[in-house]
């Protein structure tokens, strides 16, 4: 690891400032991809703005409807909150899966979502579930913030604070994951909202990054069953090849797991 | 350089290191507490997991100075006296090792296990939840078998805190 100069941020607004004061300053969530990225000389930030002691980026609150997660919340709060479990329980079991027991301990949606990684679980949850990134300027739907492989709507010096979901009627998420490192080779999340319509986001396939999967929201739109996906067919044209998968066989990945994830939305 | 200042099993410690100190460094090379090993690198392999305010983490993928303020338990921090943390002497009755390198880090992650499961962990979670653990000499049975020992042992609500 080259070396870097650490601050601990005590505000959001602290953040901001001290993340504009370095020459290519970056902040530090959980750190559990930027720190091994590091440790790979792959990244070298002039300085790292730690946020896990930022009290408004942290914690869950469920309202209404409507579900507000801070940005520093861990995988493993949002894998066991009893709160999220009640609204939208397909959040939690894909929290639960993200890497393993340890990382879940440190890793944060904040900092899972800024990265944007085509394999990682998050941008696939928050994409299917329509989500709102709440930064210290604005609010970003999922729809505009995800751009592509590692690429998102953030501008530089932008902080997501918060994310916030309106809780579906029904979800569920199903991946299939790289048996060493437990990213997604494929990870579908499909959630239904109360006036019938249906998001499908496909994460750890796309050669640019999450993406939905229109003609499968279509069919699930008039019948959410699994069966209802049969017919459909999955263009690899656009997927991801490498050692451990064809995009032939990532085509045929996305349509079984979500399969699977409408089985599992019940 | 950064001063940090943390608890460690219990004593108060404090010194001067990088910023880009990994914790894992810290604790073996400015505290000499050398049971925490240092296996991947990767974040990958579990061997370096000690526990930070309680939870289960991985050292070699957090800075000294992110822990600064925080309590850390290590493995040196188990024992009590001269007895073995119960699952200290699971591992033991157990066999649950064979050359010991990735065996910190196993008993660190299952005394995380125990405190969050309690008496109601299952074999099927004992594997699901060393996820994040490798050894390559046992095959992981008699590590399974050990924790699951452990955890009837220590039954629902014995946590075991730092020292």
């Amino acid at each position: 690891m080259y070396a870097t100069n650490y601050h601990r941020a005590s505000s959001v607004e602290d953040a901001v400032q001290l993340v504009s004061g370095g020459d290519e300053a970056k902040f530090l969530s959980g750190g559990q991809t930027l720190l091994p990225t590091m440790k790979q000389r792959l990244a070298a930030p002039s300085d790292l703005v730690d946020l896990r002691h930022v009290a408004a980026m942290k914690g869950i609150s469920v309202n209404g409807g409507t579900i507000r997660i801070g940005a520093a919340t861990t995988h493993a709060e949002v894998a066991n909150s009893a709160e999220i479990a009640a609204a939208c329980p397909g959040l939690c079991h894909l929290a639960a899966h993200i890497g393993d027991p340890h990382v879940r301990h440190m890793g944060t949606i904040g900092g899972s979502i800024a990265n944007n990684d085509p394999a990682a679980d998050y941008p696939a949850g928050l994409l299917a579930l329509n989500a709102t990134i709440v930064t210290n300027t604005r609010s970003i739907s999922a729809d505009d913030f995800f751009t592509g492989m590692f690429d998102t709507a953030l501008e530089e010096g932008e902080l997501i604070v918060a994310v916030e979901i309106t809780a579906p009627a029904k979800c569920g998420y199903a991946k299939f994951p790289n048996p060493a490192s437990r990213y997604a080779l494929t990870g579908v999340f499909v959630a239904r909202q109360g006036d019938g319509s249906v998001r499908v986001a496909v994460t750890g396939a796309g050669s640019d990054g999450v993406f939905r999967q229109a003609e499968m929201e279509q069919a699930l739109a008039s019948d959410f069953s699994a069966t209802a996906l049969d017919g459909v067919s999955v263009d690899d044209s656009d997927l991801m090849a490498d050692i451990h998968a064809s995009s032939a066989y990532r085509a045929n990945l996305v349509k079984v797991m979500a399969k699977r994830a409408v089985t599992a939305a019940g | 350089m950064v001063s940090v200042s943390m608890t460690v099993n219990g004593r108060t410690v404090s010194g001067q290191c990088e910023d880009r100190t990994l914790l894992v460094q810290f604790i073996r090379e400015n505290l000499g507490l050398t049971g925490t090993h240092v296996g991947c690198d990767t974040s990958q392999c579990g061997a370096c997991v000690v526990h930070v305010d309680g939870k289960a983490v991985k050292s070699c993928t957090m800075l000294a100075a992110q822990a600064d303020g925080s309590e850390v338990l290590t493995i040196e921090g188990l024992a009590s006296g001269g007895e073995l943390h119960p699952v200290q002497a699971a591992f033991r009755a157990n066999h649950g090792l064979q050359c010991g390198f990735c065996t910190p880090g196993m008993i660190m992650s299952a005394v995380d296990m125990i405190n969050r499961h309690g008496g109601k962990l299952d074999e099927k979670t004992v594997r699901a939840e060393l996820e994040g653990n490798i050894c390559r000499c046992t095959g992981y049975h008699n590590i399974v078998k050990a924790i699951l020992d452990a955890a009837s042992t220590m039954g629902d609500g014995t946590r075991v805190a730092a020292q």
